[in-house]
């Protein structure tokens, strides 16, 4: 280290603080996000002595740069020479846990829970466990929302007195005056929950539990919803009834809709901690009149649980429940009013299928699934069309193909380009499950009308689906039905399409293999190099490029070759660029 | 946005009047969302209406007016109760009869109390606090529209409004009745009752705000006992605002009635409404809406430093802190707030902002968006800013002289540089000596600058040297000491295995 000691004495602390000073902000921000050098170039003695005590004093600056700041003290541990010594972080980051910006303080609680791993036993009693009592008990609700996080994470290594006040503690917070500071500790409960003993919980958490779940504040009670969900995995199945499920009722029906929403929001949680018994006699209803909510966020949400649910409510009884509670419910919601709800129900309604078996799926879901294929929101057809597989594995799509057609020609015709760049990704999908035969007669057309969309994008997805249709239907297939007609488009009028003709044959070349590249490909690309667009010619360039490998090294010499030359000769810089890049990729030079 | 068609009677003091938002903002050349966008009135009904399992059928009551003075009171009390029934109104064929007789008995409520003297006795408290939380306390909806743009779009407004407006009516007038008797209201208009009507305050419908506003506004002028507890449920909806959720429509209402709440506060100021001036008004600048409530959160401040001007130095050093970096239209909005400060401020407590403040005021000149630049160079036509700036011109000018001086050669618009050639030949005027003097250095402080640069890069490339060095031979140590390790434990299994052996 003595060599190490000289170089201290070249960066006297003053400079060093001059540029963690420095008028400009954002000079000031690049200094402290390398803080960790300087702390390097001090060493650790004097980051302790020097660095930590002017970082401490001198905490009123931009909040950007606070946050910089924050994140650099949790991984600073070794810079202050080791566990031994990380007590000394803890001035600086107790004092950025007390500012007004949020995302600083979240910062200082993050890296402040980081370094409390970094404590011995005796270490967090004596510094940490302070630091956590004396922003529980600050003036400003800041400091006692930072203190909510903290907890946790000392609570398991200190002694049991510790334990009482620390519970204690807690305990006040839950009752805070200020709504801010009881949302901060609704929403640790759970964590908290979790780290203590379970006579405890018991015995303390259900009282703030249930405290909080009736907070006058709807902000407080829904975090007490997720609250609960923790506390409720906890306890063993015997007392769940007496300590959780009353608040939890209560939640579900509450007069807020944002309560509400929580709950449906974390239902299929509640469901596993809760187990099959009360999930058959409680949440079954609870479940029907969220999906029956007067708010169209809480219908949304409930929707979306409507296949996790099912599929884990208990065996014995699975059927009966969802035919008899369930689906009179999602009957209703394909014919909602509002269209999330039916989005979001269509995203989830064909795995029942898989549920159901083959007779009730005919009898009851399939009717639904029509309706939904025509409903006028293109995300609720959507969301049909790309969950098809679920319904082909029980009873086959062909029951449903003669409504599937309409709905996809209708989507691949729609005004907005996102929609029918959805409906192309499903393409491949469909033509898996609805057969070449069908596909060739109904749906080859569209798939060759999106080559010339008007809009990029489909156009490139239109080409990317031609080479999955022909990883699916074969070479043979694609000589047949879409080589002529990609090649067709090299004689269009319209430049985009004949370098859309480039495109597709730079996807198909692999797929389709050497014979059909060479034989037929390959002139067409050629005879495209003296196209009079420069675009087209120096794609003529990048297509020879890729397809290349594919070619044998004959017609590679033979034909490649000089084209390439020619155009690297060419008076346009780009075409001349490609041809140049070709040439020493395919190694002719 | 929509205003009442018919304003409650004596609203508080409005201090829009003061200050308006330069219109000179809305022409950036770029079409505003709103004319792209079909603009479309909606309506929603709060989650109430579910509750109410069975509804009953209404019958019409004898008028007030025909009742003999005997049963007024019986029949005021049974209309009241009549009016807690609710109705669907976004159905809005369904019962009808019942929505008419409703309309008319509230109507009669409101002229009665607001006309005939000794209507309101004591017994009848009860039953109005009653009606009126039944009907007006409700959860509001959730906004139809996720990314509601109060400057944008139009607000969602309340179906019910039509029973809703009479029910607000009535409770104005019964505030504001002669015979209103605070020490009897004071029961019933109960904390939890002033925390459901701030609630409220969120609600979309900018009539029901305007209401609403008036209402706290008699409330916290008659119910002495509620005071304290009012502003501090405000300043915790505005902490949350700022801090948590950044959404509630309520808050230039709020700012409103604060406004004129600060100007009744006693001197000297309690520390409590230095605290909310601090930490509730100053960060309230740094919301993303502010565009919509900074007319009366400017309104505010100013009154903080008519008040007392010992907080002049708190309110501009918080402003300069929470300084916009990247919107430009909320800077605008930032120089006009100082400026009005500017406008008030004691030459004593000039003095000791003076030094940040220039600082900052000459990077918004040097700013290229020239609507920051020109509404800073704007400060040089106000007389008493320009007196201001003469008194302490022998510390202003040399803080941006060099901006000015850069700028006015490099500026892309000519409107710029020609309100800087006026700025530049105000200060010549002011004090030539020391004008040609900055002049004259003005090419050595640049090359000092520069110097000082190169020296701070060359710090911080020795200072990484110096790093990679340490944690080079941090790594190396520790290989080291891992071989060190490494050798011991296999000389120890070494002389174990041959311990083994000898066994």
């Amino acid at each position: 280290m003595a060599g190490a000691e000289g170089d201290d004495s070249l960066y006297p602390i003053a400079v060093l603080i001059d540029e963690l000073r420095n008028e400009d902000v954002q000079l000031r921000l690049n200094s402290i996000k390398k803080l960790s050098t300087i702390a390097l170039a001090l060493g650790v003695e004097r980051t302790r002595t020097e660095l930590l005590p002017f970082l401490t004093d001198t905490i009123y600056d931009e909040d950007e740069v606070l946050l910089a700041l924050a994140e650099q003290l949790g991984s600073f541990t070794v810079l202050v020479g080791g566990p031994e010594f990380v007590h000394n972080l803890l001035p600086p980051l107790e004092s950025l846990a007390t500012v007004e910006e949020t995302v600083v303080r979240d910062k200082a609680v993050e890296s402040l829970r980081k370094i409390s791993q970094e404590h011995s036993p005796v270490d967090l009693e004596v510094h940490f466990v302070p630091l956590v009592k004396r922003l529980a008990s600050g003036d400003w609700f800041t400091s006692r929302t930072s203190a909510c996080g903290l907890f946790s994470v000392c609570y398991p290594r200190v002694s049991s007195s510790v334990k009482a006040d620390i519970r204690q503690h807690f305990r006040t917070l839950c009752s805070d005056d200020t709504p801010m500071v009881r949302r901060a500790a609704a929403s640790k409960l759970g964590e908290f929950a979790k780290v203590l003993e379970l006579d405890y919980v018991k015995s303390d958490i259900i009282p703030l539990f249930t405290a909080l779940a009736s907070d006058e504040q709807d902000s407080v009670r829904l975090l007490a919803v997720e609250a609960g969900v923790s506390i409720a995995t906890l306890l063993p199945q015997e007392d769940l009834e007496a300590l959780v499920m009353a608040t939890l009722r209560q939640a579900a029906e509450d007069k807020s809709w944002r309560v509400r929403y929580m709950v449906a929001d974390k239902f299929s949680e509640l469901q596993k901690a809760v187990g099959p018994e009360i999930t058959k006699t409680d949440l079954v209803p609870a479940f029907q009149n969220l999906l029956k909510d007067c708010e169209a966020e809480v219908r949304a949400a409930a929707a979306n649980k409507v296949k996790v649910f099912c599929e884990n409510l208990p065996e014995d009884s699975r059927e009966t429940i969802i035919m008899t509670h369930i689906l009179p419910c999602v009957k209703e919601l394909v014919s909602d009013t509002n269209q999330h709800v039916k989005s979001a129900l269509a995203s989830v309604i064909m795995s029942l299928s898989t549920i159901l078996g083959k007779d009730n799926t005919v009898e009851h879901l399939l009717p639904l699934f029509l309706v939904q294929l025509k409903d006028e929101c293109p995300e609720v057809r959507l969301n049909i069309i790309s969950n098809l597989d679920c319904v082909n594995e029980v009873i086959g799509i062909r029951q449903l193909s003669q409504s599937l057609l309409p709905a996809i020609v209708e989507l691949a015709e729609d005004a907005k380009w996102r929609v029918r760049l959805a409906i192309i990704e499903y393409m491949p999908l469909l033509a898996g499950q609805l057969g070449v035969e069908f596909f060739d007669e109904k749906l080859n057309s569209l798939c060759m009308a999106w080559l010339i969309d008007h809009v990029f994008a489909i156009r490139e997805a239109a080409t990317c689906n031609l080479m999955k249709l022909v990883e699916k239907f074969g070479a043979v297939w694609a000589q047949n039905t879409i080589v002529p007609k990609v090649l067709g488009m090299a004689n269009d009028s319209n430049y985009l399409h004949r370098m859309t003709t480039l495109f597709c044959i730079n996807a198909l070349s692999e797929v389709c293999g050497q014979e059909i590249t060479t034989k037929h490909m390959l002139p067409v690309v050629l005879k495209m190099s003296t196209d009079q667009v420069a675009n087209v010619r120096f794609n003529v360039a990048r297509s020879l490029q890729k397809i290349g490998p594919v070619l044998d090294s004959s017609a590679l010499q033979a034909e490649v070759k000089p084209v390439l030359e020619k155009l690297a000769t060419d008076q346009d810089m780009d075409v001349k660029y490609f041809a140049l890049e070709a040439i020493s990729v395919l190694a002719l030079a | 946005m929509e205003t009442p068609t018919k304003l409650p009677p004596s609203s508080p003091s409005s201090p829009t009047t003061g200050f308006s938002v330069p219109s000179a903002e809305k022409v950036d050349g770029f079409p505003r969302r709103s004319m792209r966008r079909a603009r479309q009135r909606r309506s929603h009904s709060s989650s109430q209406f579910r509750y109410q399992s069975s509804q009953v059928e209404l019958t019409p009551l004898p008028l007030l007016k025909d009742a003999p003075v005997a049963e007024l009171h019986d029949l005021f009390c049974k209309k009241l109760q009549q009016c807690c029934v609710l109705f669907d109104f976004l159905d809005c064929v369904a019962d009808l009869k019942g929505k008419e007789i409703k309309r008319a008995a509230l109507n009669e409520l409101v002229e009665s109390v607001a006309t005939s003297r000794g209507v309101l006795i004591e017994p009848l408290y009860p039953e109005a606090i009653k009606m009126i939380s039944v009907n007006i306390f409700r959860t509001l909806p959730p906004s139809e529209n996720p990314e509601f743009d109060p400057e944008e779009d139009e607000p969602a407004l309340e179906a019910s409004w039509p029973h809703l407006q009479l029910v607000y009516e009535f409770f104005l007038r019964f505030l504001e009745s002669p015979d209103f008797q605070p020490s009897l209201a004071k029961r019933y208009v109960d904390q939890k009752f002033v925390l459901q009507l701030l609630e409220l305050f969120d609600s979309e419908d900018p009539r029901e705000r305007e209401y609403l506003k008036t209402i706290l506004h008699r409330v916290y002028g008659k119910l002495l006992g509620l005071r304290a507890y009012i502003r501090k449920q405000i300043n915790n909806i505005f902490l949350r605002f700022i801090y948590e959720t950044e959404r509630f429509n309520g808050v230039a209402e709020l700012l409103e009635i604060l406004g004129s709440i600060i100007n009744g506060f006693a001197l000297p100021l309690k520390s409590e409404h230095k605290q909310f001036l601090v930490r509730v008004l100053i960060p309230l600048h740094t919301a993303k809406s502010l565009s919509i409530f900074h007319a009366q959160l400017a309104y505010c401040v100013v009154q903080f430093m008519e008040k007392d001007a010992t907080v002049t130095e708190h309110i501009i050093r918080g402003l300069l802190r929470y300084w916009p970096k990247t919107c430009t239209q909320k800077e605008v909005m930032f120089l006009g707030e100082i400026e009005e400060i500017l406008d008030v401020i004691e030459p004593s407590q000039f003095i000791r902002v003076q030094e940040p403040l220039f600082k900052q005021i000459a990077a918004c000149i040097s700013s290229p968006h020239f609507q920051v630049a020109e509404r800073a160079l704007y400060f040089w036509n106000n007389e008493y800013i320009l007196s201001l700036i003469e008194e302490n011109c022998q510390v202003i000018l040399p803080l941006v002289f060099g901006t000015l001086y850069r700028v006015s050669k490099e500026h892309w618009n000519q409107t710029i540089i020609s309100l800087i050639y006026n700025v530049l030949k105000t200060f010549m005027e002011m004090n030539s000596k020391l004008f040609d003097d900055l002049t004259a250095s003005y090419k050595v402080e640049k090359q000092k600058e520069l110097k000082k640069e190169k020296e701070r890069a060359e710090l911080w490339r020795n200072l990484e040297d110096l790093q990679d060095r340490r944690l080079q031979s941090l790594t190396e140590a520790s290989r080291n000491q891992k071989n060190l390790q490494e050798r011991e434990n296999t000389t120890k299994s070494q002389s174990e295995t041959s311990a083994a052996n000898t066994t």
